[in-house]
């Protein structure tokens, strides 16, 4: 063996040796030796503030582990499947687009939760304390009024604006199939439109909306005010996103939602039916109604707290405008319509 | 009777661990779809498949992904008889540079060819945006370096000297070409194709990034179907017909690839420089490094731009979890996550791949045997033309109750990956081990060598390369892996990929570059470990 080859065995056996350092065979999935875990079931979306999280671990006892994945249908959908089996104890974000699929199919057992103030309105009609109302948002058209400014066009104010030719190739919508905010602006187009809402699309479309994967392709890459500066100024977004569009030093924002183009999104928390771990899954769902947590919302999920009185970050209170009439479908209609929609839509959308 | 219990015995892991992280979890979810109230109801399926949106589906399915499969062959090919064969310098780099798409998560991909071919890119005037050549571009983009990485491996050592021969006897270039060396490549043009053509088939994020949703293949169909709409039983009717034509094309690949000699020589090559007959292949190597390096120039240069100016804060936010807490653990953690993660995958799909390349090269003695071995072959490559959801799905489904409680265990992660990767190794090492003159192993046992022995001296020396390879692309595959992992990752514990998705899902300009800067890490890791693993040589144990 000459010097080099002996250099070069020394370098493999290090190599392998690193890398034997690397695996994860040993190591343990399941920390939960003791029963104290509660095991969140939610979508990417889900977020809270560490030290929250710590707060409940300490107050409560348990020890809380997050499984999330998907937006909000293929969370439902997941609970659905796993009904019988369910992968956690405690579900959030399944919201009112999606929360009747779940109902009937069992996925929730009840929790006669303490409902906190203002709470109670965002209930779904018929459902006997299973889904706890957390927290609610708007989607809604959302405009960049510099870019209308700069070029000198009059913003549009409806939905109805939205087909004119003034407006050609100016909007970004996130798609129906691919997104819960997609799903929750079709849901708004129905709510005004009624019967006639495949039509709408039709001229909505044939006036060159740009129909994207997701939300953050719509807002992010294609919105002129996201984080890409694409170059659309008309996007489907929230009431919410106007407080994350204030320059730094500015009194203003960029941006701006509609009011008369918004549906109402509710999220839900709920106890799964077979959960291993129901009182620690009953201690989530009332953690998730605190003040402490609904006042973290806004930061965290961009989305405004069910509780009345909880106060809101100073960009929020100023410049995320909620609508007080947003449009609506009826759970019962949802329900007994969701899929032909989005049949419906979807060949409207394909070539 | 020893050979087939040989045989047998090399199989049972690879089958075992098919069976509980495959066959189990789409069986699982066609009995969802097609058993109702403890009946089998099969009178949807002709149903579904008569609807146009379907058919629609499955014809540009097919016509894509044949495309996409044609012009990653078409400019994958030259590129790897330019970055295997010829003394290039920087070829080492440059095949570094091409596996980087691979492993980038789609959401990445698509802001990156916004960057190039959306309205205000250098491109925007063709107008591609969101039709189906972005698609087919974004295909080529993905998957070009599998045929360069699968059929490079086998150019390497191809013996040169066929070729030399018919040159010397008046044989024009294109004559040898067509004549000696395709014909000794056939195998490996045949397997990169196949693969390539079922990562096209089922390609979903790239298909409604890129195509702005007005097209749909089987595969986003069967997302629809699943997520969305909940209907189980057109999914699983779906499934069953990618099942069924992913099987048609692997029967007739492995008619293809049957060559009338099986065994070619090989050896190890030295590599020449280019000649004036290179020219083609180099022009079309650039043509794909162009198509490559575009995007990923774009997006790092976009990741350094902060508020107008150049900047390195979306980097230095990498050790942070984003604003607006975006994340439970900051990037960093992500990036050690997907490391250990893909050193597990990549020992699993190797000790997996390395037992069937050699189960499916030894010689059979009869037909049945090599219909059996060949059979298993092909069966390890259906994972590849299932989809991911199907998959993700049933793993909840059935994996959840004992004795297969594995939802919660670390290695599933890593076992989803690597049964990926695994094809593609399979790919790389089959090609190689079946140019090994079985008589070398006989000639060795007769002189006295055990089988180990004789698996050390003959088999290794020259599985070495190919392997380092192998080990590599599967490393790749794992780190970018995406559709599986998605549905199994916990919270606490997420790979960079996911991490980039969930950045560039919240609003924030900071969380959107961490989200490029992150894609950026992602790559250049990537590129440095193939570089890293090209450079890894043993002591050769016995020279031929």
């Amino acid at each position: 063996m000459s010097h080099t080859s002996v250099l070069r065995t020394v370098f493999a056996v290090a190599t392998l040796t690193a890398l034997t350092a690397c695996s994860l065979v040993g190591t343990s999935g399941t920390n939960d030796a003791n029963g104290k875990d509660v095991v969140l079931v939610t979508h990417d979306s889900f977020v809270l503030p560490k030290p929250l999280i710590a707060r409940f671990d300490r107050e409560s006892g348990y020890h809380l582990v997050v499984h999330a994945a998907g937006d909000g249908g293929t969370l439902t959908n997941k609970l659905v499947l796993t009904r019988s089996n369910p992968t956690g104890d405690v579900a959030f974000g399944v919201d009112n687009t999606f929360a009747t699929r779940a109902l009937d199919a069992g996925v929730f057992s009840p929790y006669d939760v303490t409902l906190p103030p203002g709470a109670s309105r965002y209930l779904i009609p018929g459902d006997d304390h299973r889904l706890a109302p957390i927290d609610n948002g708007n989607v809604c058209v959302n405009i960049d009024t510099t870019w209308f400014r700069a070029h000198h066009l009059t913003p549009p104010r409806s939905l109805g604006a939205l087909v004119k030719p003034a407006y050609r190739d100016l909007l970004a919508v996130p798609g129906a199939t691919t997104s819960s905010t997609g799903l929750a602006f079709l849901l708004g187009t129905i709510g005004k439109y009624g019967d006639q809402w495949p039509d709408y699309w039709k001229a909505l479309l044939a006036n060159g909306a740009t129909v994207t994967d997701g939300w953050s392709q719509a807002y992010e890459t294609d919105f002129t005010q996201g984080g890409g500066h694409g170059r659309l100024p008309i996007v489907v977004s929230y009431d919410s996103s106007p407080a994350f569009t204030v320059p730094k030093g500015a009194t203003a924002s960029t941006t701006k939602a509609l009011l008369d183009t918004c549906f109402r999104q509710v999220e839900y928390a709920g106890v799964l039916a077979g959960a291993q771990n129901v009182t620690g899954a009953e201690a989530f769902v009332d953690f998730l109604l605190s003040p402490e947590v609904q006042r973290a919302l806004p930061d965290a999920m961009y989305v405004f707290p069910v509780r009345s009185g909880t106060p809101l970050p100073t960009a929020w209170a100023r410049y995320a405008v909620q609508p007080t009439h947003p449009l609506t479908v009826s759970p019962a209609d949802i329900t007994a319509h969701r899929d032909e929609w989005l049949r419906q839509w979807s060949d409207l959308v394909s070539q | 009777m020893r050979r087939l219990l040989t045989l047998a015995a090399t199989a049972t892991i690879p089958l075992l661990v098919l069976g509980i992280f495959f066959v189990i979890p789409v069986g699982g979810m066609l009995r969802e779809g097609f058993v109702q109230d403890g009946h089998l109801d099969l009178g949807g399926v002709a149903a579904v498949l008569g609807r146009p949106e379907i058919q629609r589906a499955v014809w540009f399915t097919l016509w894509s992904s044949a495309t996409g499969t044609l012009l990653a062959c078409a400019l994958g090919l030259p590129a790897a008889h330019v970055l295997h064969r010829l003394a290039i310098p920087g070829r080492t780099w440059v095949r570094a540079l091409l596996v980087v798409p691979f492993v980038l998560p789609t959401v990445v991909v698509g802001v990156a060819f916004e960057l190039v071919i959306g309205r205000g890119g250098p491109l925007g005037r063709l107008g591609l945006d969101g039709s189906a050549i972005a698609i087919i571009a974004g295909l080529v983009f993905f998957n070009a370096s599998v045929v360069i990485r699968v059929v490079g491996g086998a150019w390497e050592s191809l013996d040169p000297r066929p070729a030399e021969a018919a040159a010397a006897l008046g044989a024009s270039p294109w004559r040898v070409l067509r004549d000696v060396t395709f014909p000794a490549l056939r195998p490996a043009i045949v397997s990169a194709a196949t693969v390539v053509f079922l990562f096209c088939a089922t390609a979903f994020g790239i298909v409604l990034t890129l195509g702005g949703l007005r097209y749909s293949s089987v595969e986003t169909q069967i997302y629809l179907l699943t997520t969305d709409l909940l209907d189980l039983q057109a999914a699983a009717a779906l499934s069953v017909l990618q099942l069924l034509v992913v099987t048609g094309l692997l029967v007739a690949a492995a008619r293809a690839r049957r060559t009338p000699d099986a065994t070619v020589a090989h050896s190890h090559v030295r590599l020449r420089r280019p000649r004036a007959g290179d020219v083609p292949a180099l022009v079309l190597t650039g043509v794909l490094v162009v198509l490559v390096a575009l995007p990923l120039s774009s997006l790092v240069v976009q990741s350094l731009r902060v508020d107008g100016t150049w900047s390195l804060a979306n980097y230095r936010a990498l050790q942070t979890p984003g604003s607006h807490q975006a994340l439970l653990v900051p990037v960093t953690t992500a990036l050690v996550n997907s490391l250990r993660i893909a050193v597990d995958a990549t020992w699993m799909s190797l000790l997996l791949g390395l037992s069937l390349a050699m189960i499916v090269t030894r010689r059979s003695r009869t037909r049945a045997e090599h219909r059996l071995r060949s059979g298993l072959d092909g069966v390890f490559m259906l994972p590849l033309g299932v989809s991911a959801v199907t998959l993700g799905f049933g793993f909840l489904v059935t994996l959840g109750s004992p004795p297969l409680d594995l939802r919660d265990s670390p290695l599933l992660i890593p076992v989803a990956q690597a049964l990926v990767a695994l094809p593609l190794v399979v790919r790389i090492l089959v090609p190689v081990l079946a140019g090994i003159d079985d008589r070398l192993r006989q000639a060795a046992a007769t002189l006295g060598a055990s089988p180990l022995r004789a698996l050390t001296v003959v088999d290794l020396p020259v599985v070495w390369k190919p392997l380092l390879a192998a080990a590599g692309f599967a490393f790749a595959c794992s780190l970018g892996e995406f559709g599986a992992t998605s549905f199994l990752v916990r919270d606490d514990r997420p790979t960079l990929p996911v991490v980039i998705y969930r950045l560039i899902g919240h609003p924030g300009d900071l969380n959107y570059g961490m989200a490029l800067a992150g894609s950026v890490v992602l790559g250049a890791t990537t590129a440095v470990v193939m570089l890293v693993v090209e450079r890894l040589r043993v002591p050769s144990v016995g020279t031929l």
